[in-house]
């Protein structure tokens, strides 16, 4: 019984001092975001428990890869390879197009285009906050990620790394509801942010006039102000344009591109990075052709962590030096 | 005291597992708070080493998990644990459903102070099911209490206070 006297008072302020660091902690995370050490030692902590959940899935994928039959595969590869000679022809195009566009651009003596590397990113099948948009990734600062990379898939820009830990990150998709993504218009070159809204198939663009020359099936490209994400990259799409009276914007909702829900890998992309801008890159342009041809060949889709300089997305190239 | 640690700590490690399971989608929002279910049962049956120190913990780990502020699952999840650890010799007594019935008011207010702080940040879901979870996981405590007491049980680690 006497237990219960020493430990009342105790308890107390062992809570009251509990309490107030939490405080000071979620307003120096909030305000500061200086805690990132703390979070990365904590997730490399929690590491093996989601690796461990997400295992069996791991177990699942494997099984059903060893155990298909030869036919299956001989089929999987027969079409992956009409495909692969089907992107090798258009390829072919972007290539000169980005030859012209280049020389066009020193013509201008505008700033070069970047290289861009690229890391493929397995999703740890953990669920995370339900309320938010957020997906887990097995690759961390050992790999080089860095708080504010984006990340993509083969249909367009899936959102950024936000906290890193040492083999794991995570990752705010861009329908967020506390995310926004500079674009513009692929048509018309109209910038604007589009905001997350939390639903997983919805990002809307706020504060466009009425008289925005805007409407449904344009294409939204990231613009790249801000830094954080790559230039060129295809967004979304408009699904819906209203210009309802007596609101001094209109409503614009728009759908993303990428397989948001869907996709088991991503690709981390590195740009604009001091340390990522070799010289030999603008080089290899410049003199011979074989070579950036025979790079985007090698290419091939079954190294896992695949690192290959890309020197442009996929998507239609324009021009907007503005 | 040892092994009543290493089991306690099992416990919640295996709670914390569960909380990030992959769920379908419709029932993620009836997902129970398994981790604070498991400490409110280790806090009343073992007030002197599960105290509101391992809650905080745990909670920061939930915290990095899910992904959320640094202390935002914690700090419920302190309070919580130090209304427990005030009352847990009335608790012990209390019938399931009485247990329950104090436990859904407790998650409840956890689930309000989380919510504040999203809201907050800007981020507070839209849904009523938001507190889906408080009732889930009223609903599963009479049977987290049986499996947890069983297990208490078959490890022989005994109530009494041990210094």
């Amino acid at each position: 019984m006497q237990t219960l006297f020493i430990r009342g008072p105790s308890a107390t302020v062992r809570m009251t001092v509990l309490v107030i660091a939490s405080i000071v902690l979620m307003t120096v995370d909030h305000r500061w975001q200086s805690l990132e050490l703390v979070r990365s030692t904590i997730s490399g902590v929690l590491y093996p428990l989601q690796y461990s959940i997400d295992l069996p899935i791991r177990l699942f994928y494997w099984a059903d890869e060893t155990f298909s039959t030869q036919k299956t595969l001989l089929e999987k590869n027969r079409e992956y390879e009409a495909r692969h000679l089907e992107n090798r022809v258009q390829l072919q195009k972007l290539e000169i197009i980005e030859k012209e566009n280049d020389r066009l651009r020193r013509l201008l003596s505008a700033t070069p285009k970047t290289t861009e590397r690229l890391l493929i990113a397995e999703i740890i099948n953990v669920d995370v906050d339900p309320y938010r948009q957020l997906i887990l990734l097995n690759k961390g600062s050992s790999s080089d990620v860095y708080k504010g990379q984006p990340i993509i898939d083969a249909q367009g820009i899936m959102g950024q790394v936000i906290h890193v830990g040492p083999m794991s990150s995570t990752a705010i998709l861009i329908t967020d509801a506390s995310h926004a993504i500079p674009v513009h218009v692929d048509r018309t070159g109209l910038r604007a942010n589009a905001f997350g809204t939390g639903k997983i198939d919805q990002l809307d663009l706020r504060h466009l006039p009425h008289n925005a020359d805007i409407q449904v099936g344009d294409m939204l490209i990231s613009s790249g102000l801000g830094g954080t994400f790559p230039p060129n990259y295809p967004v979304a799409i408009i699904t819906q344009v209203e210009r309802p009276d007596g609101e001094p914007f209109a409503a614009i909702a728009a759908k993303p591109l990428a397989q948001l829900d869907k996709s088991r890998e991503v690709l981390l992309v590195w740009h604009n990075r001091p340390e990522e801008k070799p010289e030999q890159s603008t080089d290899d342009r410049d003199d011979d052709e074989t070579d950036a041809v025979t790079d985007t060949g090698d290419n091939s889709p079954d190294e896992n962590p695949v690192t290959t300089d890309l020197e442009n997305p996929s998507t239609p190239l324009r021009d907007n030096n503005e | 005291m040892n092994k009543t640690l290493r089991v306690a700590l099992m416990t919640i490690i295996g709670a914390l597992m569960l909380a990030i399971m992959p769920l379908p989608d419709w029932a993620i929002e009836f997902r129970p708070d398994w981790v604070t279910l498991v400490l409110i049962y280790w806090a009343m049956a073992l007030p002197s080493s599960i105290g509101v120190t391992m809650a905080w913990f745990a909670g920061l780990l939930l915290d990095v998990s899910y992904g959320s502020l640094m202390g935002q699952h914690a700090i419920g999840m302190v309070l919580v644990i130090y209304i427990i650890l005030l009352q847990h010799q009335r608790l012990r007594v209390a019938s399931l459903l009485q247990q329950a019935i104090v436990i859904f008011f407790l998650l409840f207010i956890k689930q309000l102070i989380e919510l504040w702080v999203d809201g907050m940040l800007g981020r507070a879901p839209h849904s009523w099911f938001y507190f889906m979870q408080t009732i889930t996981s009223t609903l599963l405590w009479p049977w987290t209490y049986l499996i947890l007491r069983d297990l208490r049980r078959k490890f022989g680690i005994s109530k009494h206070y041990q210094y």
